[in-house]
């Protein structure tokens, strides 16, 4: 067990959750709630895989994954914007949706052979900084730095450009938004979209570079609603969401890693002499997920600015709401 | 005001003609003409559901007119949203305040523009705002966040953001109905200084009193149709535009018998609580009412009113104090204790508080009563009892609904208000507490529920009146309260309306003393 | 306030839809029918993917049919998928009348297929008690187990507000895992991952059973939990429609600030509510641990737990409606074992849980056709 490998595996298999956390959070941030981030995910794993396996070319891969969970959510987006249906029910019957779609579609993937997966980087100067080095810049898949990349874009582009100030202006209120010549369900429309396409992309993380390949619904095992868990936990800012998802990807490898040594801190491993016991430690992240949810949301409760106002609540013009 | 010979030469900047609206079951607006000249405040007039709202969202571009078009300058335009109305000029305030809590001042002004394009870089727009605001005499904070805004300063930011816009024509819906009676001043004043300054001001209002202090002409619309279009103010009698508004003579007074107050029902001795943001609301309250008798509360919104009424029927925890009713204390008890002891609530939301929309008008009527017999027999609900119960409180109250199984989301304002009342009324509390209870109602409507409350206190039930309309405090209370900042600044009896202004504003009542100041005014 | 035209396309066509929202109420019978329609077009979009897989939807959907209603030997393993079924169904009924979205069934069906397993496994009676003892031990600790995996999203939600979505889903994950930790290290049997067979007083009665006497029943494996299950959907309808506290989860799970006004404890409830709920979806899992399985293992449910949230809804939270609606997922299920591809049978429910929720647009909007040429 060792701790530097945990972390990096950490930053690496966080990276999943990250992407679909930051999609939640455009979704969340324009006032709708997309419970559907499992079911997008996997379509986004399925395409991302067939794609790879026929053509050979896993870019061609990740995009179409992007886009597979970009269309799938604008089923999401015409139900609970254009019909305003309760987005619970909604997200639920995305996932159902998803799910049985690649499944359907992912028949037999899961017996295809090795693939050629996106390539693994490592960046000259910063990999040799001492511990930090090891964990964030050495030996990680490109997405992993895509990641890196995305967070502060994506804190930057909500909080200081238009689009973004238009973004949280229809969550927080939407009717002035509407006031104001901004077209309310275009934009909502269009986060869900983006919340689509970056739940495609965790997808495809998953099946083209953290553990690839197909294995239906075990692929993204529920890492999907630990990512709407995170986005809570997030406050919706993405530098919170970043934390989250890494914590979540170390204690991901580290139950796997746990189970490898015969003493563990100087004491007996029950994990290794009794396997079995693994299955509670298999229970550890779901246990978390929900810890960090009532920590989430006593925070929630205490400074009432961070959720969007608008948030699961559709817009009808002319009717007062928010 | 203006001189007519002047008014006579400028020319119209808004023609409307022949505008028809319609939603599901309303005829909202039924070939409506109005036009608006330049440099003029034109005051909009008009009851509750009488269509001046549908017309100016029209005009803003929030709804498509079914029929008729609209002249600006004498040319046809089509609206397809608010941005193209905001482009022709033409920029509405609404009554609730479109401006997003969270965000700055500057941030609120600079939504939906397309300068800058991209990249936000406030600091550069702060200072614009900031002149902007002195030019017009509009002082604002462009850093401060909307939520840390009082109302007056709100209502601000909605008018700079109009300016900024380069609007030439100011819509005004209800802008007086959060103010005080000096805000409302201040306001006037501003709205003189634009109008000098070449803009244009439609002033939405039903207070016949600031029509015939600012308008220079008027429109009265009534149920859909004009009434009076385009006459001059000066000239036109109170009596005159409460016929045009309501189709009759109104009585400006209510019948009202001589208070004959009984033993005190409740003491409220120094509560203090807090609103929903975790900040004190209202700090330091007491005061008791007597049976028979209407103490009303005036304030200017979000004085504490709402947590006030919240804390009275246990619906809000309060920090510090006790509420003494039938020598119990029950404040911090749940909202149960208090309809045990007999405390009746007519909320100020009809909709998000009062009534379950989705449920039946019978669901809805026993909503206070299903745990007393008849209705209640056993753990189980004896559906024919509340049945007749509801078709009784129906006809008592003129409730007008096809059926007792109708979701009361289908009723009308007044309707909705009704179920609440009969209600409320029917349990005969021995202390009622009623928020804004005639608010959105039509005249007919609301003369209905001032003889309800007045009849209730001649039973001898103790009513607490909480509302922003003075005219209604004044000619139903007994005595008003009046709570600033949620403190009482002091007590009327005789509905002084200076007075109570000004300790709406925060001075207390024995300071107003010692400066002799109620006497000047 | 009315609001406006919701979606109104100018467009080439000679005429334009309009929705209006409407201001009276709907008649009785157009809900059931919209419903209906609902399903048929999921059904109709289920086939064109299906198509264009490359699949015969016709043959797919009459081998459903025949495979699941054809005989009434198949018809009786229909009743048997259909009995867990109503009991989820009924589960996130009572939750989703107070819009608390229970998503936990799943988890709280393995639980309580554990807790009906402990009485036999631990053992809690011994392998002589009689039959009906062993019945209603089972039933209360299965009821109990579910209980507890209600209670503890329920408690989180009244004290801390923590979304039931997410933490009941969760522990949907943990189930499992608590399951197998006793099916792999505790109970297995000859290191198999299931446990032995439980002795047949723990066995609901079954229709087979009486075979000798009645030689029609000879094969059916129709079981008592289906009679416990009508029972169930009987006595819950009975609570929501007639009882104080069925009146409360209504007022609740319409306007909570009415309730709360109306001095109900919201948050009393909440817990109250998903606490009956858990225990139902637990009931459902010693059903099919006592009634099918006869042992404990891992794979007892292909996805019970959610598909009871599809036959709640499309039963409009109506309890007995429940009860006909699972009947017809059951025949899916039944059926859905052995079309291929095996994510079929879930994304049919998938479009159909999509199809119902779009039409309930049409319960609080009418659609106008309108000619361009004219207006109104």
């Amino acid at each position: 067990m060792d701790i530097i490998i945990i972390l990096q595996a950490g930053v690496a298999s966080g990276t999943v959750l990250l992407f679909a956390t930051l999609g939640g959070i455009f979704n969340e941030r324009s006032g709708v709630m997309n419970l559907g981030l499992e079911g997008m995910m996997l379509i986004g794993a399925m395409t991302a895989f067939s794609t790879t396996v026929k053509t050979g070319n896993p870019w061609l891969g990740l995009i179409l994954a992007m886009i597979a969970g970009g269309l799938l959510s604008q089923i999401h987006a015409f139900i609970t914007i254009t019909l305003q249906a309760d987005q619970v029910v909604s997200g639920l019957a995305l996932t159902f949706l998803g799910t049985g779609i690649s499944l359907v579609l992912g028949e037999g993937l899961s017996k295809a052979g090795v693939i050629s997966l996106l390539p693994v980087i490592t960046i000259p100067l910063l990999s040799e900084i001492p511990f930090i080095g090891r964990i964030f810049f050495y030996n990680q898949s490109i997405l992993v730095f895509l990641g890196y990349a995305m967070v502060p874009l994506c804190w930057w582009f909500i909080n200081k450009t238009r689009p973004g100030l238009h973004l949280r202006a229809v969550g927080e209120y939407p009717a002035a938004a509407d006031a104001l010549g901004i077209n309310v369900y275009r934009v909502r429309y269009f986060y869900v979209f983006i919340g689509g396409l970056f739940a495609g992309l965790a997808g495809a993380t998953i099946s083209l570079a953290i553990s690839p390949g197909w294995f239906s619904e075990l692929t993204t095992a529920g890492q999907g609603w630990i990512a709407i868990g995170l986005v809570i936990f997030s406050q919706w800012d993405p530098f919170r969401a970043m934390f989250g998802s890494y914590v979540f990807g170390a204690l991901r490898r580290l139950i796997l890693d746990i189970q490898g040594p015969a003493i563990l801190f100087g004491m007996a491993n029950p994990f290794y002499y009794n396997p079995y016991y693994g299955f509670f430690l298999q229970m550890l992240p779901y246990a978390f997920t929900i810890i960090v949810l009532v920590i989430g949301s006593k925070e929630a409760v205490k400074k009432r600015l961070g959720t969007p106002a608008a948030l699961g609540i559709p817009y009808i013009r002319g009717q007062r709401g928010v | 005001m203006n001189q007519s010979t002047e008014t006579l030469v400028k020319e119209n900047v808004i023609e409307m003609r022949g505008i028809t609206k319609r939603f599901p079951g309303v005829l909202a607006n039924d070939h409506v003409d109005f036009d608006l000249r330049s440099g003029e405040i034109h005051a909009l007039l008009g009851e509750n559901g009488a269509g001046k709202s549908t017309l100016m969202n029209i005009l803003a571009g929030l709804y498509k007119p079914d029929s008729g078009n609209i002249l600006i300058h004498g040319k046809s335009v089509a609206f397809a949203s608010p941005k193209d109305a905001i482009g022709a000029g033409i920029g509405m305030i609404h009554q609730h305040f479109m401006l997003v809590p969270s965000q700055t001042v500057t941030e609120n002004i600079l939504l939906g523009l397309n300068e800058p394009r991209f990249i936000m870089n406030l600091k550069m727009y702060d200072q614009n705002i900031v002149e902007l605001g002195e030019k017009y005499g509009l002082p604002v904070d462009p850093k401060a966040k909307i939520w840390q805004l009082s109302v007056g300063e709100q209502q601000r930011v909605e008018i700079l953001k109009m300016l900024y816009r380069g609007a030439e024509i100011l819509i005004m819906d209800e802008p007086t109905a959060v103010l005080a009676p000096q805000e409302i001043e201040i306001l006037f004043n501003t709205l003189h200084n634009m109008v000098g300054l070449g803009k244009s001001v439609i002033f939405i209002s039903h207070k016949l009193h600031e029509v015939e202090q600012i308008s220079d002409r008027l429109t009265v619309l009534r149920k859909g149709t004009v009434t009076a279009q385009g006459i001059e103010a000066k000239g036109v009698t109170r009596a005159d535009l409460a016929r045009l508004m309501v189709g009759r003579d109104i009585i400006f007074s209510l019948e009202k018998k001589p208070c004959n107050p009984g033993k005190p029902v409740i003491q409220v001795e120094n509560v203090h609580c807090l609103n929903d943001k975790g900040l004190n609301s209202v700090n330091g309250v007491s005061f008791e009412v007597r049976s028979g008798e209407i103490v009303g509360i005036a304030g200017v919104a979000g004085n504490g009113q709402k947590e006030l009424a919240d804390v009275l029927t246990g619906l809000r925890k309060c920090s510090q104090g006790k509420i003494i009713i039938q020598g119990d204390d029950i404040a911090n008890r749940n909202a149960k204790a208090g309809i045990r002891h007999g405390v009746s609530h007519i909320p100020e939301d009809r909709t998000h508080i009062g009534t379950a929309p989705n449920l039946s008008v019978t669901d809805n009527v026993i909503m206070k009563n299903y745990t007393k017999k008849p209705i209640s027999k056993g753990w189980m609900l004896d559906t024919p009892s509340a049945e007749i119960y509801a078709r009784e409180l129906k006809d008592v109250y003129d409730i007008i609904v096809p059926s007792i199984d109708t979701p009361v989301r289908l009723l009308s304002g007044g309707n909705l208000q009704r179920v609440i009342l009969a209600r409320e009324i029917s349990s005969e509390p021995t202390f009622l507490v009623a928020m804004q209870p005639t608010r959105g109602l039509d005249v007919g409507a609301i003369e209905g529920v001032q003889k309800l409350l007045l009849l209730q206190r001649d039973a001898g039930a103790a009513i607490l009146l909480i509302s922003e309309e003075l005219e209604e405090l004044i000619s139903l209370s007994d005595r008003i309260l009046v709570i600033y900042e949620g403190e009482i600044m002091g007590e009327v009896f005789d509905g002084n309306i200076d007075e109570i202004g000004l300790m709406m504003t925060g001075t207390r009542q024995n300071q107003l003393l010692k400066s002799g100041e109620i006497h000047e005014i | 306030m009315k609001s406006d035209t919701v979606v109104s396309r100018k467009s080439i066509f000679p005429f334009r839809v309009k929705f209006e929202q409407r201001i009276s109420d709907v008649p009785k019978w157009y809900p059931i029918a919209l419903s209906f329609a609902a399903v048929v077009v999921a059904l109709l979009i289920g086939a064109i993917v299906l198509a264009v897989g490359g699949g015969n939807p016709w043959a797919t959907y009459a081998h459903i049919a025949r495979a699941s209603f054809g005989s009434v030997g198949v018809f009786s393993d229909t009743l048997v998928k259909a009995t867990p079924l109503i009991l989820v169904g009924l589960a996130c009924t009572v939750a989703f009348r107070m819009k608390l979205w229970n998503i936990g069934a799943e988890g709280q069906f393995f639980v309580g297929a554990f807790g009906a397993s402990a009485v036999v496994l631990i053992p809690l009676l011994p392998e002589t008690a009689p039959n009906w003892l062993f019945i209603i031990a089972m039933m209360l600790a299965g009821m109990f187990c579910g209980a507890i995996f209600g209670l503890i999203p329920g408690l989180l939600k009244a004290i801390f507000n923590v979304n039931e979505v997410i933490s009941t889903l969760m522990l949907n994950y943990i189930a499992v895992a608590w399951n197998n930790f006793f099916i792999f290290a505790i109970w297995t049997e000859g290191g198999f991952q299931m446990s032995k067979v439980f002795p047949k007083n723990a066995w609901l009665p079954r229709l087979t059973d009486l075979g000798s006497e009645y030689p029609f029943f000879r094969g059916l494996t129709t079981h008592f939990g289906l009679i416990i299950a009508i029972i169930a959907a009987v006595i819950l309808w009975y609570i929501l429609n007639r009882s104080k506290w069925g009146y409360e989860i209504r007022l609740i799970g319409d306007n909570p600030k009415a309730a709360n006004y109306a001095g109900i404890p919201i948050k009393k409830h909440i817990v109250l509510v998903m606490v009956v709920s858990g225990a139902l979806a637990g009931l459902a899992g010693m059903s099919e641990i006592s009634g099918v399985v006869h042992r404990l293992q891992g794979a007892i449910s292909p996805g019970y737990g959610f598909t009871g949230i599809i036959v709640a809804w499309l039963a409009k939270l109506n309890p007995i409606a429940v009860i006909f609606v699972s009947i017809l997922f059951g025949a899916l299920i039944l059926a859905g074992r052995e079309i291929q591809p095996s994510g079929v049978p879930k994304m049919i429910q998938g479009v159909i849980l999509v199809c119902l929720i779009a039409s309930d647009f049409l319960i609080r909007y009418r659609v106008k056709i309108i000619r361009n040429s004219e207006e109104e």
